[in-house]
Parts: C-alpha cells; structure tokens; sequence
C-alpha cells in the first residue's frame, strides 16, 4: 500500500465518519435528555430527503434555499412528532415511548409510500456534488470535503450553544439529571422541544449527504442512517454528546476496515458484524467509550 | 374443578368460542373465511410467545420474529422431500438436502434449534433493561435477519424459499395449536416463574431484595417464548409456504406489538382480544386498500390506533389483572389501587 491510496482512504473514512457523526449526534440529543431511542429519527432523514426531492423537481428555487428549508422541515418534523406522539407519554413507561416512536416511524414511512410512491425517486442536487478534485495523484468527490466541512461547523456551532449559552447549560444539566434540573428552574417542555428540534435539524443536514451519496429518495431510506447512528452511539456512549462523535467516527473505521478485509462471501455479512459489535459493547460495555452521565441498568 | 372453571371462565369462553367459530367456518363459511380463520390462529399463537415473555417482563423484544423465522426456516428444511429441495433450492448444503422427516418431527426440530440458539446467545442479554435491552434485541432481530437473508445454503438468501404444494398446516391443526398455546400461557403467568418474572416487571430491585434470580427467571422464559414463536413459525411456514427472511421482520413484529398494545400486554385476555380485533381490521383494510390502490394505508391506521390507545389506555383494553365473569369483589380493589399507582 502506497501513501496515497492511505492518504485516499483517510479522507474518505473521515468524510462518512462526518457523516455518521452527525447522524448520532442527533440521535444523542434526545436521548440524553429523554432516554429515548428514538426509532424515528431515520424517518426524519425521510422527510428532509423528500422535501429535497420535492423543491428540487417541482420548483426553480435557488439550491441553498431548497437545502434551508427541508433542514428546517426535518427540524419541525421532529418538533411536532414529539408534541404529538411523545410528549403524552412523559414520566411514563419507557417502553410506551419505544413503541411510540416505532408507530411514528410506521406513520412517516408508509405516509411516504401512499402519497409518492414506494420506488425510489432521482433527487436533483447542484452539480458540485457529483464533482471530484484531484491533489496530485488522488481524487477526492467534493461532497466528501463538504461533509468535513459542515460537521466541523455545526460540531464547533454545537459546541458553543452547550457551553456557552444559557439554553445549552440548561440542556446539559437536563441531560444529567432531569427532575433536579426542573427543580432549579429548567422549563422541561422548552428543553425537551429544542433537544427534538436540533434532532431534526441535524437530521435535515444528514438528509442532504445521504440522498447525494445514493442520488435518490425512497421511502424506507431512514433506516440505514438509523442503524448507523444504533452502532456509533452504543460503541461511542449513549450519555454523551462527544462520546457519539466518537463513535460516528470509529464506525465509519470499522465499517470501511470490514469492507477491505473481509472476504467476498461474508461481505454480506457486514451488518451482521456490526450488530455483534454493539450487542459485546452493550453487555461488556454498556456504558460506551465515553461514560458520560451513565447509571447502571441492569441487573445481576 | 369447580374453581378451575369459575375463577378462568374468561379462558374457558374463548376457547369455546374458537372451537365454534372454527367448526362454523369449516362446515359453512367460504375458503376466504377459512384462510383468515387459520391465519388467525397462527397468528394468535405467534403473539401470545410474545407476551408470554414481552408482557410478564417488560421487555420489548424485538428478536422475537428471529426465532418465528428461525422456525419457520428449519421445519420446512426439514420437512420437505428430498427430491424438491434438489430442484427448489440447489444451493442448500447436501446433508440439509438429505434430511425428510414427517411434519410434527419437523416442528419439533424447528423448536429444538430455536430454543437452543436462544438458550446459547441470550444469557447475557437478559441482564439488560430499558434502552440498553431494547437496543440489544433490536440488534439481534437484526443480526439475525441479516444472517437468514444471506445464507443460502440454509434459506436459499434473498430468494424465495419455495416449499411447493406441501400445505400441512390446515384450520384443524392451526386451532388446536391456537387453543393449547393459550390455555399454556394463559397459566404461565400465574407458575412460580411467571409470577417472578411479573415481579421483576413490576419492581426490578425490591425483585432482586427478595432473592430471585432476574436473569434466570428471564432467560428461562426467554427460552419458552422463543419455543412458542418456533412453534408458530413452522405452522406458519407450512401454511403460506413460499417465504423469505423478510417475511419475519418489521413489518409482521409491527402487526403483533399492535396487538398486544391494543389489547393489552399484561393479560392473556387481552392479548387474544387484540389479536381478533387487529386481525379483523387488518383484513378489512387490506381488501379497501387494494380497491383504492392505496399501499401503507393499514400501517397508518394501526400505528395511528396503537399511539392513541398508549395515550389513553396504557394497558390496553383489558388493563392489567385477568376479567373475570364470576367476581371476587376484593379483586376491584386490588385492580383500583394498582391503576392509581400506574
């Protein structure tokens, strides 16, 4: 192996480890706070992809704005699903919310397949996301160096709503210990929206990434990103927000590492590997690379 | 005797209902009416499995439909003629080719082989609750679709797995498999270990303060539970006879979670009420959705009902205690005071 197919190979794992970032940073956000695995949030990389979809075919809207508006669409989708199907179950039973968010995610998909189509669909995107620029010997798809760039500004955005503002504070000290930080003034519902609205926020960005790497829409396309965000934020710690950076990175490693090194005839096997991974993490480890504000959850 | 039959008239009821409705549909109903009918009770015991283990724990488990397929694959493998296995499915490893065994062994083995692949993954997993154990049975329902999808030297992968016109599961056998699964766990949850599993739903450390073992009594019902979704799969599988891996996924997982929420995850009763409403409303939708052309519209409709009643009834139809027709009145009380404690 030379420097430059190493070189090569970086960046690309860089650019999904990016992406993944992303993917679990937003599913991180509501866990934290509700510990709610949030089995529509792949649905919500649905709906931004289909608005691309939609504003990208059947209007003449300059690109950035198309793009503005379905990450705000993914942003309100995730504020409404919470108003409607979550907020109702709030110091109830955790497995009321699991089965909750499971019949959103039916809701969304199947909306999809009844009012388009169950095919996939061509999404229009500008032409620099299909384009490559060599650095001497290697070629790099722009979209890879997109990616990079816009997780390093929503991480550093992220980073500065957590820490420095009042709303971050507050989100963080909601994250650790909810029914205290409600006693110290902590408007929960305020919280918990915003924790869904930056969800869907993140899951709008994620929406444009995706939908360029396969060039289509179609209605079950959620559920990859869902289980990519599964795998990186159990190996990375589901109590923390850098924790699932983390494990966004580490798994697009692991996940390209399997691709080159696993032989033909188990490739297909992938996945099954993967969840093997987090299944030994979530029993040997269940607190992830990172701890966080973790507490026990099991028993013997 | 007397008291066997009072205190669970409820139980009694519904099997002779069933029994009824069965002889009914057989002798005067339409072939249409006896596929649902049969489907039905296949149905009914592939969703009390589930609560058998989903609704005395409290753990929602996903991986359950691995082992409906788990079933379904190896009782079929088992059951069909040597010489259709060799032109339906080449690629299958020659000594699976070789086997032939009658229809109940086949269902059987299926068990067999669920069970102890249960028996052999799950221990550890037992140890998890909340989102750590829903993730895990998340990922194992995964894990195990995934396997199922692509080996094909055993299901023949993403390809249809053909069983030819070998369709051994008829509305008799389906019924009598439907009535003895529910009288079985229906008192399941009343033997010792259906009582401490319910214990450990209810209070998870004043369970463990009283010396019970969570993780045996878990994994000990885990394993029944994966038994009784074998048993359904292989009647399953013996009756649609043309399957792949997918046909044990989400989409049927979504159809029994439905319901045991509908009708309530904490009783038998509930369970089997749920099973013939969803089954009724299924049907009748499937038939106006092919009218209208309009695919995902039972979905919709049934995740829509099943949030409603999460919201309204958390426990379903039939809340949390058995009914019963011949009342004790101290039973009320003990209904009233756990409803104002949940």
């Amino acid at each position: 192996m030379n420097f430059n197919i190493i070189l090569e190979f970086s960046i690309n794992t860089l650019a999904l480890g990016s992406l993944y970032a992303l993917i679990s940073l937003g599913l991180v956000f509501v866990f934290g706070i509700m510990q709610l695995v949030n089995f529509a949030y792949g649905e919500y990389i649905m709906f931004s992809g289909y608005l691309l979809y939609f504003l990208g075919v059947f209007t003449n809207l300059p690109w950035f704005l198309v793009f503005a508006i379905s990450i705000l669409g993914g942003a309100i989708i995730g504020f409404l699903s919470e108003l409607v199907a979550f907020r109702p179950f709030r110091g109830r039973s955790l497995e009321a919310l699991f089965v909750s968010s499971f019949a959103v995610s039916l809701i969304l998909q199947n909306t999809a397949v009844l009012s388009v189509s169950p095919r996939s669909k061509a999404v229009d995107l500008p032409a620099i996301f299909n384009e490559a620029v060599q650095f001497g010997e290697i070629t790099i798809p722009i979209r890879n160096l997109l990616t990079i760039a816009v997780t390093i500004i929503l991480l550093v955005g992220l980073l500065v709503l957590m820490k420095k503002t009042p709303l971050g504070i507050a989100m963080r000290a909601a994250s650790e210990n909810f029914p205290a930080a409600r006693l110290m003034g902590v408007p929960a519902n305020l919280v918990i929206s915003i924790a869904f609205i930056i969800s869907g926020f993140l899951a709008g960005v994620v929406a444009i990434f995706w939908s360029a790497r396969s060039g289509a829409v179609e209605p079950m396309m959620g559920q990859g990103p869902l289980l990519v965000g599964f795998i990186a934020v159990v190996i990375g710690g589901m109590y923390s927000l850098t924790g699932s950076v983390l494990g966004g990175f580490a798994y697009a490693v692991l996940a390209n590492l399997l691709s080159m090194f696993l032989p033909n005839e188990l490739l297909s096997f992938r996945d099954a590997f993967m969840f093997v991974i987090v299944i030994t993490f979530l029993v040997i480890r269940p607190q992830g690379l990172i701890k966080g504000t973790y507490t026990e959850e099991r028993v013997g | 005797m007397v008291k066997l039959w009072k205190n669970n008239a409820v139980l009694w009821l519904f099997c002779a209902g069933i029994i009824l409705f069965g002889i009914f549909t057989n002798f005067f109903l339409s072939p249409l009416m006896n596929d649902i009918f049969t489907n039905g009770c296949i149905t009914l015991v592939m969703v009390l499995g589930l609560q058998l283990f989903m609704g005395n724990s409290g753990i929602l488990n996903w991986s359950y439909m691995g082992f409906v397929a788990i079933g379904a694959f190896i009782s079929g493998i088992c059951s069909m003629p040597v010489n259709l296995k060799e032109q339906a499915l080449p690629a299958m490893y020659p000594f699976l080719q070789q086997i032939n065994l009658p229809f109940p062994v086949a269902v059987l083995v299926g068990i067999a082989v669920a069970v102890l692949f249960a028996g052999i993954i799950s221990w550890p997993l037992m140890r998890l609750s909340d989102s750590a154990g829903v993730i895990t049975q998340f990922a194992l329902l995964i894990v195990m679709n995934v396997i199922l999808l692509q080996w094909e030297q055993v299901t023949n992968g993403p390809r249809t797995f053909t069983m030819g016109a070998m369709k051994t599961t008829n509305l008799w056998i389906a019924m009598f498999a439907g009535i003895a699964v529910l009288i079985f766990v229906y008192f399941f949850r009343e033997t010792t270990l259906g009582l401490k599993l319910r214990a450990s739903r209810e209070d998870r450390y004043a369970t463990l303060a009283c010396g019970i073992n969570i993780v045996a009594v878990r994994y000990q019902s885990f394993l029944i539970s994966a038994g009784l979704g074998a048993l359904s799969g292989s009647l399953w599988s013996h009756y649609i006879l043309s399957f792949t891996a997918k046909t044990f996924y989400m989409t049927e997982f979504f159809m029994i979670l439905a319901m045991i929420i509908i009708g309530g995850s904490k009783t038998v009763t509930g369970v089997v009420s749920g099973c013939i409403i969803v089954t009724i409303v299924r049907k009748s939708l499937q038939q106006v959705e092919i009218g209208l052309q309009m695919t995902g519209m039972t979905e919709i409709t049934l995740a829509i009902v099943m949030i409603v009643f999460l919201i309204w009834r958390p426990n379903g139809i039939f809340g949390v205690k058995e009914p019963q027709i011949f009342n004790n009145p101290s039973d009320f009380k003990i209904k009233e005071q756990y409803e104002k404690t949940n």
